[in-house]
């Protein structure tokens, strides 16, 4: 079985289309750390808290994730600058170790609001498209888990064009490497904290959408993703936007397979396996910057 | 058009700056010379609103800016070159160059570009380059280069000759005396004295937190004092 071509190919694209999501909140992680030097502790309560917003909307609203998207993510980006600059930065006084402990302070706070609200109940919701299966020639695949794997190049491109593009994109970058310079073209640092912190919580409230229709939702379901985003982080270079995308896809895959050779249900021992083989050989990731 | 007085600036508990009077005037070359560690890049620094002054007014064109934000004394047309260039070492020659008007002269941007490239046409050479792996000098120009892409009505100059080959600081002096000449105001901090001086219509010295001289740089040329006050005769 494990020689057969046609059935590798099966295995590496249903590794691609879960790893679709592991890029897109890695890429979130990444675009945060990249800019504000800092790991955001609440990236996975954020991911948590939009699983249940878009699960809310679709039990009390009827309204689709696939719809809810539209309101969620830019929705999550207002509740990601106004997180930043009204509460992250001003509690934190400009120290980094601060910013660290706020971000957990957060973190602790949405995950006991939400047991407090919703309990631990897990939930899923049912759309009728998660049953329809897409022949892609090597294997059918879920129509919710090709529509992530779109989603997440389509993220991938338009953030490839935003970041080059577009004065913004440059004043983020500009940021994430020489902040005095930055002030001095007049560019609001303050600002742009919080736009990267608002796109990185987007990004993930885009990617609780996708995972809504074949996933659930838990107060503690944030967890396994931000472990794994945070592997993908490692692997594709602290701040690397592209390795990112790129370790998140590949982690998909490396899970997928090892699946299938483990079983099931010890799939994620291979990404952590590879976790600490690139912290061993290779610490600043495969597209991260030596820092001087 | 920039009027300094009695400002009072440092860091914490540190002093720096006790006290100084300054005056520029448009279409001006001036210099702001002394010695290491004296305070000229603090002095940069609080008039471009990075430090807030403790003490004293800035007046730029009429307003007082004294304590205000950064982006907005850029928008105004008060721009600097800095100590370091603080150039974007990931960014290309040509980002670089265009985030120069982020916040002010966007809507020229295309034709300013043409204008600096004429300036530093070795920057136009390695437009797509990343601008961490220029020269030492290149990025002296490309961060010249920027501040001018704001339409600088006053231009600060913040030691432009620093770690520059001798025949790249002629080339330097020269170009900031063509830019001053196409009408852009400019303070020049130096240590390069006679080289500052040969350009600039004024200087001031700075000493102990305070202009211990000022005044036409013909004149402090010949000045004993600051003579004295650089080799400490
Ligand atoms: N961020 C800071 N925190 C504390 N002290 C500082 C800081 N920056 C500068 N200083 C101190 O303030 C004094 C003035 O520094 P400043 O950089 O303004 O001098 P300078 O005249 O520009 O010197 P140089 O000619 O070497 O560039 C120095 O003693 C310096 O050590
Ligand atoms: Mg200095």
């Amino acid at each position: 079985m494990l020689a057969d071509p046609v059935f590798l190919l099966a295995v590496a694209f249903n590794g691609l289309t879960v790893g679709a999501i592991y890029a897109l909140v890695a890429l979130g992680l990444a675009l945060i750390y990249g800019v504000l030097h800092i790991i955001n502790f609440a990236h996975g309560s954020l991911l948590m808290l939009a699983l249940y917003a878009a699960f809310f909307l679709f039990t009390l609203g009827g309204v689709d994730p696939y719809v809810a998207v539209l309101a969620l993510a830019p929705g999550f980006f207002v509740f990601g600058y106004l997180l930043q600059r009204f509460v992250i930065a001003p509690i934190s006084f400009g120290r980094d170790t601060n910013v660290l402990l706020v971000t957990l302070g957060l973190s602790i706070i949405f995950d006991n609001l939400a047991l407090y609200l919703w309990t631990s109940t897990t939930r899923t919701i049912n759309v009728p498209y998660a049953q329809t299966y897409v022949d892609i020639g090597v294997t059918a695949v879920a129509l919710p888990r090709l529509v992530a794997l779109g989603a997440a190049l389509l993220v991938g491109v338009a953030f490839w064009l935003l970041m080059t593009r577009t004065d913004l994109g440059k004043a983020i970058r500009a940021v994430a490497r020489e902040r005095q310079g930055a002030r001095i073209v007049g560019i609001s640092v303050e600002h742009i904290f919080a736009v990267s912190f608002g796109l990185g919580t987007a990004v993930v409230a885009l990617a609780a959408c996708l995972l809504l229709p074949t996933f659930y939702v838990t107060p503690t379901v944030g967890y396994a993703f931000v472990l794994i985003a945070f592997t993908t982080v490692v692997l594709g270079g602290m701040g690397s936007f592209i390795g990112a995308l790129l370790g998140g896809l590949l982690l998909g895959v490396v899970e997928a397979f090892s699946g299938v050779l483990l079983g099931e249900s010890l799939g994620q021992i291979g990404i952590f396996l590879i976790f600490i083989l690139v912290l061993l050989f290779r610490p600043t990731g495969f597209f991260g910057q030596r820092v001087a | 058009m920039l009027a300094v007085d009695g400002l009072h600036a440092g860091y914490g508990a540190l002093r720096i700056l006790r006290g100084l009077d300054m005056r520029i005037e448009r279409g001006e070359i001036v210099a702001v010379l002394g010695a290491n560690g004296v305070g000229k890049t603090t002095l940069n620094n609080t008039l471009c609103g990075l430090i807030r002054p403790t003490g004293g007014a800035i007046t730029w064109l009429g307003e007082p800016i004294a304590g205000a934000r950064p982006e907005r004394i850029v928008a105004s047309g008060l721009i600097q070159v800095p100590e370091g260039r603080r150039i974007f070492p990931n960014l290309t020659v040509r980002e670089n160059l265009e985030l120069g008007s982020y916040r002010r002269a966007r809507r020229n941007r295309d034709r300013n570009l043409e204008r600096v490239l004429i300036w530093f046409p070795r920057l136009g050479e390695r437009l797509r380059q990343q601008a961490g792996t220029l020269s030492g000098g290149e990025q002296q120009m490309l961060a010249t280069g920027r501040g001018l892409m704001g339409e600088p009505q006053l231009l600060i100059l913040d030691e432009p000759s620093l770690g520059l080959s001798p025949r790249m600081v002629d080339e330097m002096f020269g170009l900031i005396r063509r830019i001053n000449a196409e009408g852009v105001t400019i303070v020049l901090v130096e240590q390069n004295v006679v080289q500052s001086l040969g350009i600039a219509h004024r200087a001031y010295v700075l000493e102990n937190g305070v202009f211990a001289l000022s005044g036409p740089a013909a004149q402090l040329v010949a000045d004993p004092r600051l003579k004295q006050a650089y080799l400490g005769l």
